[in-house]
């Protein structure tokens, strides 16, 4: 039996029409449309592209919050496929984006290799290289009889379970993703022949290119601090007593919630710490040394702050991955939000 | 300085009723050893146990790892300031019981303790999956506070090492090696042809619980110094730290600094090796910046046309690292860091906690968040109980038979970020 695949197009590809129709609705048709006869090829005997499935650029993307993913998904699913193809998109824009949110679902969903193609400039390349193997193609689709058959190579790979080499062996746009690999030479011996290159102004490489650091700008400072909603946020790991959660020591997944309502001070019978990044014994002893609710709540019955939240957003730091650090503040902002808290006091370690 | 290091042989190790090297076999009398460590009355009970290569055995959570070496001509005592007087060592003769290591073992200090396998699949990340291996298993006194017990297990490891390395006096070394280097102006004079290089080796101190020893002073106490390297092959620096276990710096790291072997390699070769500078990783921003102020200013008065330089531990020492990369190129000398990654589970993230344009350059010593499955062990030496919450470990992560799921961030030194191991990551 041949391993089923299906394969994703747009309105132009399928021979429907441009952009007069780009609006044409999502159909599955059995069986090869367009560029599947060089996918058919490229794959071989024992593949069959059992389905190709057709959206309009347009459709696609005014309908991607309105449910087309899932209609999607639906008609790819009848057919069973153990493999997926999106495109190549080549420059198109509109079609990348499609091909690239077709292919993650895809994957994420029916938890089958995937692949898809575009020109590294398309816009769909750089929101779906981390996600999805985008094999890199040139601008046009003069490009199809070479890409088709490295879209073909990298899905059998796949599928076959072998083991996917990096971006210069597959041809695929390189997803910036650190994998791990033992090297034939100890660190030491190749950064001692580095430095002899680079003092020398020889050619030299890094194991790790900087990537582009997210930097962001500080909030302006309150203008009043007598009326205003201060939280505390910490990075310390402070947990309930007996960590209920489960919070990790480190590269933590979670972050968590506590209520400070009514105490004067975080007393040790309420909290602990559970980060394996620095010695634990004095906030073990007095949690206040992290979550300052003791001089927060001198300062709220002085005047000088309005009021401290009652509670606080606590997480562990040390070894946590900055986008999951990210995610957890794109998680518990808006709650701060929809609480009208004015300024945070982020408590790190 | 001048200092030769006399290698004796190890292939197994076996408990016997006189400990001594025979054949290349260390024999351990077990009840000496206990007896010895059990001096300290800061530590209620202390049990020997014996971990070989291939064998199905476990041995957690693991404090230090530390090498017997015995002094034979010279002056001064392996580990100085600590285990004898304070003397300059690094000249002279040194025996080393090439192969065989003093692990200690205990309930957890902190989190940080780490695992060793001696087989199955962690046993490709760890160095000491290969050593044969002494296993000092302690227990504290009861109530005994964090910080005596860290410093109870430390001197337990010393001692255990010093007592053992008393077997090497009189042996035949099977290998032997000479290093040596000169005053500067001679050794600069020594290979003027050749690029001056040095190496900045940055000491954990973040304080308590993470800390280094050098001749026995507390590193967070040192403001940054010039060192021989033949130095560090007498013990001149002691770890008592616990970082995460896979990016420590174990004792046996100090007695073997990868770098400054490879360089003494490279050595009027292709480069001369000039010295090292030592510096610390202090959590003040005060400390961070004299000190990095500090190193810049030593590599340009010993003249050093290019360092490498390397860290302890991630997250805070990522600001001491890239502040002396900035640094020290500000002041003329290229730089070359060797470092490890934590981009999370699924490599996404960024890999350090900091960053500067001068970092462009860098050795990787693999990504520590990368999960492996540990499979069920036919023994364990120490306890399993507290895998959840070692570093790299969650809760659930450990099953019925024993097995356990965790980043290879538990496994001692499996990142080492001293470029120790073959392990790398690559950009996919």
């Amino acid at each position: 039996m041949p391993k089923k695949v299906v394969h994703y197009i747009n309105q132009f590809f399928a021979g429907i029409g441009g952009e007069d129709k780009a609006d044409y609705k999502p159909e599955i048709r059995a069986g090869i449309v367009g560029p599947g006869l060089a996918l058919k090829s490229a794959l071989g005997n024992e593949y069959e592209v059992v389905a190709t499935v057709i959206c309009g650029d347009n459709y696609f993307g005014s309908n991607i919050d309105k449910g087309v993913v899932p209609e999607l998904l639906e008609m790819i699913k009848k057919y069973k496929p153990e493999g997926f193809v999106a495109g190549p998109a080549f420059n198109a824009g509109r079609y990348g984006v499609a091909c690239g949110t077709i292919a993650k679902a895809v994957q994420d969903e029916l938890h089958i290799p995937v692949v898809t193609g575009m020109y590294v400039e398309n816009p769909g390349a750089d929101m779906f290289k981390k996600d999805v193997y985008i094999i890199e193609t040139k601008n046009s689709s003069a490009d199809m009889r070479h890409a088709m058959p490295k879209l073909a190579a990298l899905l059998k790979k796949q599928m076959e379970g072998k083991e996917v080499l990096g971006p210069k062996e597959e041809g695929y746009i390189e997803k910036g993703i650190r994998v791990n690999y033992f090297n034939e030479r100890r660190g030491s011996e190749r950064a001692v022949d580095l430095i002899v290159a680079k003092v020398k102004g020889e050619p030299v490489y890094t194991d790790y290119p900087l990537p582009v650091v997210d930097k962001v700008a500080p909030a302006p400072a309150l203008k009043d601090l007598a009326h205003a909603r201060i939280a505390l946020v910490t990075s310390g790991g402070i947990v309930r007593q007996g960590n209920p959660d489960h919070l990790e020591s480190s590269s933590a997944s979670k972050w968590c919630k506590y209520s400070i309502e009514g105490m004067d001070h975080a007393d040790k019978k309420d909290f602990m710490t559970v980060h394996g990044g620095y010695d634990r014994a004095f906030i073990t002893e007095d949690p206040d040394l992290c979550i300052p609710v003791d001089v927060l709540r001198e300062l709220e019955k002085k005047g000088f702050i309005g009021k401290l939240m009652d509670y606080f957003i606590t997480t562990t730091g040390t070894g946590t991955a900055t986008n999951s650090a990210k995610r957890f503040a794109e998680e518990y902002v808006p709650l701060l939000k929809k609480d009208r808290v004015d300024g945070v006091l982020l408590v790190s370690t | 300085m001048k200092l030769e290091l006399g290698k004796i042989h190890i292939h197994d190790v076996q408990f016997g009723e006189q400990t001594k090297i025979e054949k290349g076999v260390l024999y351990v009398n077990a009840k000496e050893l206990e007896a010895e460590v059990l001096k300290d009355d800061r530590l209620a009970g202390c049990h020997i146990e014996l971990a070989r290569p291939g064998e199905s055995v476990r041995i957690t959570p693991v404090k230090d790892v530390i090498e017997p070496r015995l002094k034979v001509e010279g002056p001064g005592c392996v580990f100085p300031g600590i285990m004898g007087k304070v003397t300059e060592v690094g000249k002279g003769v040194t025996y080393c019981m090439d192969g065989a290591c003093v692990v200690t073992v205990g309930k957890i200090v902190g989190f940080q303790e780490g695992v060793i396998d001696m087989s199955g699949v962690a046993a490709d990340y760890c160095p000491f999956s290969k050593t044969q291996n002494v296993c000092v298993v302690m227990e504290p006194k009861e109530g005994l506070e964090t910080h005596v017990y860290e410093a109870a297990g430390r001197m337990a490891g010393l001692t255990a090492a010093t007592y053992l390395a008393k077997a090497l006096k009189g042996m035949t070394p099977d290998e032997t090696e000479t290093f040596e280097t000169k005053p500067l102006l001679e050794q600069i004079a020594q290979y003027p042809d050749l690029p001056r290089i040095g190496y900045i080796h940055m000491l954990q101190s973040q304080g308590l619980l993470h800390d280094t020893y050098y001749y026995g002073v507390d590193a967070k106490q040192i403001v940054p110094t010039i060192m021989y390297p033949t130095e560090i092959f007498d013990g001149a620096i002691v770890s008592g730290n616990c970082v995460a276990p896979c990016d420590k710096v174990t004792t046996y790291h100090h007695e073997h600094n990868p770098v400054i072997e490879d360089l003494f390699k490279k050595h009027g070769k292709t480069l001369n090796f000039i010295g090292v500078v030592l510096t610390n990783e202090n959590v003040f921003l005060m400390d961070k910046e004299r000190h990095s102020d500090m190193v810049a200013k030593l590599c340009e008065y010993m003249g050093m046309e290019g360092a490498l330089l390397t860290e302890e531990g991630y997250g805070n020492p990522d600001t001491d690292l890239m502040m002396n990369c900035r640094k020290v190129t500000q002041h003329g000398t290229k730089v070359v860091i060797i470092t490890d990654e934590f981009p999370g589970r699924d490599g996404k993230s960024y890999s350090l906690a900091d960053l500067t344009p001068e970092a462009n350059t860098m050795i990787s010593c693999g990504n520590g968040n990368i999960v492996l499955h540990f499979p069920a062990m036919d023994k364990i030496i120490g306890t399993q109980e507290s895998i959840e919450m070692q570093i790299g470990g969650w809760v659930g992560c450990k099953h019925e038979d024993g097995s356990f799921d965790a980043e290879i961030q538990i496994i001692i030194a499996s990142t080492i970020a001293n470029g120790f191991n073959h392990l790398c990551a690559r950009q996919y």
